[in-house]
């Protein structure tokens, strides 16, 4: 049996987990990775994507995240998100939006530089709807 | 001297205000629970996000710090942001916000500091509007909003920050109403902008040994806006239950009082009533006596 560490996941409205759990995968800004019991203190932002949350029961959840980020120490692992829910609970009506706001923002987008934002930001949702809501 | 029909018809309207009244605090009470309950839930994020800050702000030098968390290095333009309700009818609780904020405005201005002021919500925009029309360079309505969500605070914050990236403002400061307890409700004001004295009051840890992922700066640049969303999202959802609460006590206070009413205007019904009797009588008898 894996170790188990202190994993919360925090959205601004609520707290969605707090549990032991042996394994989490986080979808970091610079790609995914697992976090398990004694990782490396480490700080990342995230990009939008699936969150993989393995309970020491063995039950696996995985979350929805919309930006945010993660704060692991060798004992706990905390994940601020900007927006998160259940994969089950996720409304394609909802990911439209959002996906149609990134649009927008990336059409305003001023310079340069907030165009290769949005335009990432967008890259980043659209995959996801492809990975979580096969047609 | 009111005739009884006006008195039967005061006592039915008061009747009719203490029912609205009446009606007005259990909604208000039932309101409270839920704003209370959605404040509570926002506490953990917030927490742990100026924890989070400490830590980085304490690994970041301030030369790469943003904008954002270390100010201009002036402090001559203050932008103050006035959050108060969509509504009236909640005793105090409108006007202590915006007094505060008209006491610091008049200070500030008194140390020949420039002042703008941006209001949030309604009942504040029209208080303040007397004194400061010409200073007011925005008002955000939230009348559309029934509860309060992290996407309305997220759009405040966006607005607040395009702002300071404008340069029209060196320093912002939040009002708004804390909430202590039901009849106990503190206005405040937090500096929100420049945000490096909001994280040094929190205690830093252990922080060196961090790996980050791309890297501090990076991070920070990230967080230190989603902070200033944050305590604004924690200044609306306090607000929130204010208001609430402030109602409730005061529509408390309003039920009380009609009650107090009814009773006296039913004493001078009764009274009225019983003269009008012993008058009719007395006319009886003397004109029996006459005969």
């Amino acid at each position: 049996m894996a170790e188990g560490f202190n994993f919360e996941l925090v959205s601004p409205e609520r707290l969605l987990v707090s549990a032991q759990v042996t394994e989490v995968v986080v979808p970091g800004m610079n790609g995914y990775f697992t976090v398990l019991a004694n990782h490396a203190p480490t700080m990342s932002t995230l990009q939008p994507g699936v969150a993989e949350v393995t309970e020491t029961s063995g039950k696996a959840e995985k979350f929805v995240i919309f930006g945010g980020f993660v704060d692991v120490t060798p004992e706990s692992c905390t994940l601020l998100a900007e927006s998160a829910m259940r994969v089950d609970d996720i409304d394609r009506e909802d990911l439209r939006q959002r996906i149609q706001d990134a649009r927008e923002d990336l059409e305003d987008a001023g310079d340069e530089q907030a165009r290769t934002k949005a335009q990432g930001y967008l890259d980043q949702l659209t995959t996801l709807e492809k990975a979580i809501l096969p047609a | 001297m009111p005739s009884l029909k006006d008195l039967r018809n005061r006592i039915s309207s008061v009747k009719a205000t203490q029912k609205i009244t009446k009606a007005m605090q259990m909604v208000a009470a039932a309101k409270l629970r839920r704003a209370q309950e959605s404040a509570e839930a926002a506490r953990p994020y917030s927490q742990r996000m100026s924890a989070v800050l400490a830590n980085l702000s304490a690994s970041v030098d301030s030369e790469d710090a943003p904008a954002l968390m270390t100010g201009t290095g002036r402090e001559d333009t203050h932008l103050l942001i006035c959050c108060t309700a969509e509504r009236g009818l909640c005793g105090g609780f409108n006007s202590s916000i915006a007094k505060k904020t008209r006491e610091d405005a008049r200070a500030l201005q008194g140390e020949g500091k420039t002042v703008k002021i941006l209001c949030v919500g309604k009942k504040g925009y029209d208080i303040l509007r007397r004194e400061f029309a010409d200073i007011i360079i925005d008002r955000i309505d939230m009348r559309e909003v029934k509860n309060v969500g992290f996407a309305d605070a997220d759009a405040i914050g966006k607005r607040v920050i395009a702002l300071f990236e404008e340069g029209a403002f060196d320093v912002a400061t939040l009002y708004y109403s804390e909430f202590k307890s039901v009849i106990s409700q503190i206005p405040k004001g937090q500096r929100i902008i420049p945000a490096a004295d909001a994280a040094e009051e929190a205690e830093t840890g252990s922080s060196s040994i961090y790996e980050y992922e791309p890297d501090a700066s990076a991070i920070l640049e990230d967080l230190v806006p989603r902070n200033i969303s944050v305590q604004i999202f924690r200044a609306l959802l306090e607000n929130a239950a204010s208001e609430q609460g402030a109602r409730m006590t005061a529509m408390d206070n309003a039920t009380r009082n009609a009650g107090e009413m009814i009773d006296k205007l039913t004493l001078s019904y009764n009274r009225q009533r019983q003269a009008q009797i012993t008058k009719e009588l007395i006319e009886i008898i003397s004109g029996a006596e006459a005969l």
